[in-house]
């Protein structure tokens, strides 16, 4: 009942929307307006005969806050659906990165032997670096790029976080 | 379906015409000279020429809120759309379906900082429910059709249209309005049936029942209205309004415990903090209304009636949401209560009815007129017995005088009144009024203002003047930005910063450069009979009502502070000192 709730949650919330111009600035500015995170936002065209756009964020506050974001986003004009994932069930989430290390003699040996151990890929190689890629649990990526960093970590992209609900049901 | 060819001005014009609108308030420029140019080869639609921008949306506004049909505006490009803005946050924060068609530079000069181009659909997106940019005129009738959907169903909000230049003179096939179906936007509006039926059993259990209803109401239609006031009056239970819902109960109804929130009545807020099933309609538990949140309601199970689910549960978490329109969540839960027999405890009702009697014995809204000066109060509450019975319509700007016609004037019917509640925008009131006149044109319409409000659309005076509206402006003119000067007094050390109205026009000769009436009142026994001369006049009339000018509104909820800290008077300020937590909030 209390308005002063102070648990902070993290929550991956997927979102439908027409993919028309002006729809991400639509979700965008309703999170800087009314003061909301974003801690990561993926979009992509998903259905283009109907012209659908899937947006994933990953946002976090408390749960009054997260409610209000989910309703938030719901009332848009062009948006079809809101799903929390993190509370619909099980999900799958993926993150993936490209990695640019430059290094040579041992340190060379060693990346590539930490990218063994994750099953990094080597996508773009030289005499004096390679271009990795990752895929996976967004801190599997973390603890990767940490590992890379003393070895001559210089470059990292990396899509955001995009999810999946689990079992036979769509959004 | 019928097509026909026509041009896309022509289509803008006959797509509003489809969808049942007959006025637009406007003002032309550059790139909707194409519009004008239809305009003027046609007579369905009428056009009034305001004389700035956010004129033509208060105007539309004030149309929208007293017909309960939506108002449309027509500006031009760049500082037209940018004029515009103010109205359309004022129409999002109260609700109130606008459209808003706006020029724009051609589409092939978008982005090249043409003459006249602004990023209109960028600048009104958080100031809208929706915004389109239409780059073909195959899109063009569609947008029309749906615009006008969007901006009066669900929560009603304003809609901009941004019509580049090319796309008016381009020529394509004109689509007849049909049953639109929007892609994703379906609000919905009728309960779910489990949740009604504990709504139902959560009221007829309560010992302290207090229905708070607010402009969702008025939104819903006048049939809304009148369901509210069965529901009451069935149920026995006291009901208060919000400022946006005054109008929706019957003020003059016994069950009435006034206006709420920081500037409502001594019994509307003590009930609110000590009912204990609090019944919200269409209202938003907005800050004005809950005070210190921590102390809102403590001991109350809240139902909260909304069509917009993100109302809900923003400010003060409920313990039963009930998604939906007011007028028919209303009509269910009449069935539900009648097909139940359902009663509260009439003991318990009556001793809450007792106690509330009590509150309601502090007459907190007591002013003595003495002297040889107004008292602002006197001057509404003689506006008010004079005018009651005829067909009457009030806006007002904003600030004391607005407060001062919300105690004092008594609504009786929804529609009749239309202020500017979310944003609190001056200037609001006087443009409004010219909105409301054209739509009743035989009716009395005044706009309630303060001489501060006054001056910041006085510009439509030209307006009134052009279209013979015969608008009453009922100056309560205390020389000061009064309620600005009040929260200087209470809460900053009466340090009187940049607060006085100087160098004031004379209204009455400013009234009559423009065509209109001057009437000057400066004593209590002439008011009457000025007030009458003012009501019988046929044309525009500026009532200069020198009022008190050091009078406060009371009473007052300092901000930051709960229900049961008010202040009833000016002698109460001293022992309640301003927490500095309230002091930050606005």
């Amino acid at each position: 009942m209390s308005p002063k709730e102070t648990t902070i949650e993290q929550r991956i919330i997927a979102v439908l929307v027409d993919n028309e111009p002006g729809v991400l600035a639509r979700v965008i500015g309703l999170f800087s307006g009314r003061g909301y995170n974003i801690e990561s936002l993926t979009v992509s065209e998903v259905d283009p005969q109907k012209e659908l756009s899937r947006i994933t964020i990953v946002t976090s506050g408390t749960p009054m806050i997260l409610e209000q974001i989910k309703a938030q986003l719901d009332r848009l004009v062009p948006i079809h659906s809101v799903s929390d994932l993190t509370m619909e069930g099980p999900f799958v989430e993926r993150d993936l990165a490209l990695i640019k290390v430059v290094c040579a003699g041992q340190k060379r040996v060693e990346a590539l032997r930490i990218a063994d151990i994750f099953r990094a890929r080597v996508v773009d190689s030289g005499h004096k670096h390679f271009v990795f890629e990752i895929w996976g649990q967004a801190g599997k990526l973390n603890a990767f790029i940490e590992l890379m960093r003393p070895l001559g970590l210089t470059d990292v992209s990396r899509t955001g976080i995009v999810a999946i609900a689990r079992g036979p049901k769509g959004l | 379906m019928a097509r026909e060819q026509m041009t896309g001005s022509a289509m803008v014009i006959r797509a509003l015409v489809d969808q049942g609108v007959d006025v637009v308030f406007g003002y032309p420029g550059g790139a909707v000279l194409p519009i004008y140019d239809a305009l003027f080869e046609q007579n369905a639609l009428r056009h009034i020429l305001v004389r700035h921008e956010q004129g033509a949306v208060h105007a539309a506004e004030g149309y929208a809120r007293s017909t309960g049909k939506v108002g449309v505006v027509l500006v031009t490009s760049g500082p037209g759309a940018t004029n515009a803005v103010t109205g359309l946050t004022d129409a999002l924060m109260d609700s109130i379906p606008v459209i808003c068609l706006t020029g724009q530079v051609p589409t092939h000069l978008i982005g090249n900082d043409a003459f006249q181009e602004a990023d209109t659909t960028g600048i009104t997106r958080p100031c809208t429910k929706h915004n389109y940019l239409v780059k073909t005129i195959e899109d063009l009738p569609r947008v029309m059709h749906e615009a006008v959907y969007v901006a009066t169903h669900g929560r009603p909000g304003p809609v901009v249209i941004d019509l580049p230049k090319d796309i008016l003179q381009a020529k394509g096939d004109y689509v007849a309005p049909e049953k639109v179906e929007h892609r994703s936007y379906r609000p919905q509006v009728k309960a779910e049936p489990a949740r009604l039926k504990q709504a139902v059993e959560m009221i007829a259990k309560a010992k302290k029942p207090l229905v708070y209803s607010g402009g969702g109401v008025i939104n819903a239609g006048p049939k809304a209205a009148k369901l509210l006031k069965k529901f009451v009056h069935m149920t026995g239970v006291p009901c208060t309004n919000t400022l946006m819902g005054l109008g929706a109960f019957p003020a003059t109804d016994p069950q009435f415990v006034g206006m709420l929130g920081m500037h409502g009545t001594y019994e509307a807020n003590l009930a609110m903090y000590e009912c204990d099933v609090m019944v919200a309609i269409g209202a938003r538990f907005d800050d004005r209304i809950t005070g210190k949140l921590d102390e809102f309601a403590p001991n109350s199970k809240k139902i909260h009636i909304d069509i917009d689910p993100s109302s809900i549960n923003k400010n003060v978490m409920v313990d039963l949401p009930i998604v939906g329109d007011a007028g028919r969540v209303l009509a269910d839960m009449i069935k539900l209560w009648e097909r139940d027999e359902r009663q509260i405890d009439q003991k318990a009702l009556k001793a809450w009815w007792a106690k509330i009697d009590g509150w309601r014995g502090r007459d907190c809204l007591k002013y003595k007129q003495a002297g040889k000066v107004i008292k602002p109060q006197y001057a509404i509450e003689r506006l008010y017995e004079l005018t009651k019975d005829r067909d009457t319509y009030i806006t007002t700007e904003v600030g004391q005088h607005q407060m001062w016609a919300a105690q004092f004037y008594k609504f009786n019917a929804p529609n009749r009144w239309m202020t500017s509640g979310g944003l609190g925008t001056m200037g609001y009131g006087f443009p409004a009024a010219l909105g409301v006149q054209v739509a009743h044109p035989e009716s009395l319409v005044i706009d309630i203002a303060g001489e501060a409000s006054f001056l910041m659309n006085i510009q439509e005076l030209s307006t009134i003047a052009q279209y013979n509206l015969p608008v009453k402006v009922f100056v309560v003119n205390n020389q000061w930005m009064g309620m600005v000067r009040q929260w200087q007094e209470l809460l900053h050390g009466e340090r009187y910063s940049e607060s006085y109205m100087d160098s004031l026009p004379d209204f009455v000769k400013l009234a009559e450069a423009f065509g209109a009436v001057g009437i000057l009142a400066e004593k209590p026994e002439e008011l009457d009979d000025k007030i009458m001369e003012m009501i019988e006049t046929p044309r525009p009339v500026i009532f200069d009502c020198r009022v008190d000018q050091m009078e406060n509104c009371f009473p007052m909820i300092p901000s930051g502070a709960p229900h049961y800290q008010m202040l009833l008077g000016p002698n109460d300020k001293a022992d309640k000192p301003i927490s500095e937590e309230g002091m930050v909030l606005v």
